[in-house]
């Protein structure tokens, strides 16, 4: 029996709202997942009931406010099968995560002629920190996609030198789908000695994700694709690695000891979390972990396969729907084109039945380039979307068609 | 209805633009971005006796942003610099006529706003 969407729907308040007199059909959790109750409802207790700066002082409510926000490290380490929650670093997002290991790591470790290893299909925030590296004549690599949108593992084998020093590949993409195979490209970038960092951001809400079985150095990922608030994230890394990296963030609660001209460093994960941490963001996140895992997440992994092989089938009958792979990935993800209308056009016209879903280059821009492409739609799935609002974004679709006399 | 915004003028200088195409020699160029769907507008122009001489635009983007810039370059072409230095953001969009949300009009004024550009372009340069 497959999972009970409806069901689910009624934990999530916005799905009673209504937009130009619809029922919301939600299909852009790909940027950001709606908030069930039950974390909306932590972040109030949290404000209710324990508020203070923690790690700062001995009474009660300073005491209660440290053991939430550590409790909830323990939460995501555990969810993620860390070795410890020493593991476990709170960041804003995954963002944040790629700046500290571009900073902390690489700007540290790597040299002249010594290159990062990508791929084409990566997130702006998994280039952008690394092409810092280059100004210290670091080369920046990037994997192509084979032509049904999995990635070139061929060619990566054939690109990592022994100048390799990084490897850093997301675990799904977001504009593809594609789940990439990331415990072979850890084995190979380990057989290489290179750190292999993966970006986490799409496949750690949709899929079960354990950091021991891949093997990673570094995991990233963000709270409010998962259900979680905004601004909470994770960088889980390796102790021992973790353990010689400078902080990036310098200033409170990171130190152990400061003088005038000096400072030591905190014990992890504190090393790397300067300033008053965002409490708030961590509870809510761990109660979206406890909601995730009481459904379970190769159940949402299914449901997500079954709306998108059904999403497929329907979209498929409208004139001029351009999937931008047909059909041979079912992972949540239908990025698409209208022939004859603009992807941005293509949203506004479908936001008219209340469906939401991405419009643009999704801060891809290598990958549409590679793909010729200057903007694509994209509907994505979660765990309280249901058929009927695939078919409310087929109707949309049909819409877009007469309006633009397709 | 969002899909009112979609008037026949607006389809058809996006699917047929007048003022497409590209100035040689011309006097100013400026290209602009909306970074949040990645429409872009060049715009190049040629001036002659403080007039906009001849304007034209290549660009990538939605039917609002692209037809925008048509209709625009089609007002101001042979206008003085003066009178295009002039004309306002409202001037325009009582022009377009329709209604537009905050972020569509980000769309609706990728074009003014890289007409503007190269208009200074060009003043700082003479």
């Amino acid at each position: 029996m497959s999972l009970n969407a409806e069901k689910f729907r009624e934990d999530f308040p916005i799905f009673k709202r209504k937009i130009n007199n619809r029922p919301l059909a939600f299909l852009d959790s790909a940027s950001t997942s709606q908030k069930p109750q039950q974390v909306i409802d932590a972040i109030k207790d949290y404000y209710e009931q324990h508020n203070a700066n923690p790690h700062r002082s001995i009474y009660t409510l300073c005491d209660e406010a440290t053991q939430i926000y550590e409790k909830a490290r323990e939460k995501v380490a555990k969810f993620i099968n860390a070795k410890s929650d020493k593991e476990i670093i709170f960041v804003r997002n995954t963002n944040e995560a790629m700046n500290i290991l571009a900073y902390s790591y690489a700007m540290e470790n790597l040299k002249e002629g010594d290159e990062i290893l990508l791929t084409i299909m990566e997130h702006h925030a998994n280039i952008v920190p690394w092409q810092m590296l280059q100004k210290r004549g670091v080369k920046l690599k990037f994997v192509d996609i084979n032509d049904d949108g999995t990635l070139n593992l061929n060619q990566l084998n054939e690109m990592i030198t022994k100048n390799t020093k990084i490897v850093s590949v997301t675990h799904k993409s977001n504009v593809l789908g594609t789940v990439n195979n990331v415990k072979e490209i850890g084995r190979i970038a380990h057989d290489n000695e290179s750190i292999f960092i993966v970006d986490g951001a799409q496949a750690v809400p949709n899929m079960p994700v354990d950091v021991k079985d891949l093997d990673c150095d570094f995991l990233a990922f963000s709270g409010h694709k998962m259900l979680g608030p905004m601004n909470i994230g994770v960088l889980y890394g390796k102790s021992d690695i973790l353990e010689k990296m400078e902080p990036f963030m310098r200033g409170s609660d990171m130190i152990k000891e400061v003088q005038l001209t000096e400072t030591v460093w905190n014990d992890l994960p504190w090393k790397f979390e300067a300033g008053t941490p965002n409490v708030e963001g961590a509870v809510g996140l761990s109660a979206a972990i406890d909601y995730l895992s009481k459904v379970g997440l190769s159940e949402i992994q299914k449901h997500e396969e079954e709306l998108s092989v059904y999403a497929m089938e329907k979209l498929n009958e409208i004139k001029g729907f351009k999937p931008v792979f047909n059909g041979t990935l079912k992972n949540g993800v239908i990025s698409f084109n209208m022939v004859g209308t603009h992807s941005h056009d293509v949203a506004y016209i479908l936001d008219e039945f209340a469906v939401a879903i991405r419009s643009g280059h999704m801060c891809c821009q290598p990958l549409m380039r590679r793909l010729g492409m200057q903007s694509i739609a994209r509907a994505s799935f979660y765990l309280y979307n249901t058929k009927e609002e695939i078919d409310t974004l087929a109707e949309g679709l049909e819409k877009v068609n007469q309006v633009f006399k397709v | 209805m969002n899909s009112e915004i979609y008037r026949e003028t607006i389809l058809e200088h996006y699917a047929n633009p007048v003022n497409a195409g590209d100035i040689p020699d011309a006097d100013a160029t400026a290209r602009d971005f909306n970074p949040s769907c990645g429409d872009v507008v060049e715009i190049q122009a040629k001036f002659s006796d403080g007039i906009v001489k001849d304007i034209k635009f290549r660009g990538e983007g939605c039917a609002i942003s692209q037809s925008s810039v048509d209709i625009l370059l089609g007002i101001v072409k042979n206008k003085t610099i003066a009178e295009v230095e002039n004309f306002t953001t409202e001037d325009f969009l009582e022009i377009l006529g329709i209604e537009l949300s905050p972020l569509r009009l980000k769309c609706a004024l990728l074009g003014l706003n890289t007409l503007k550009t190269a208009v200074h372009t060009y003043l700082t340069r003479v």
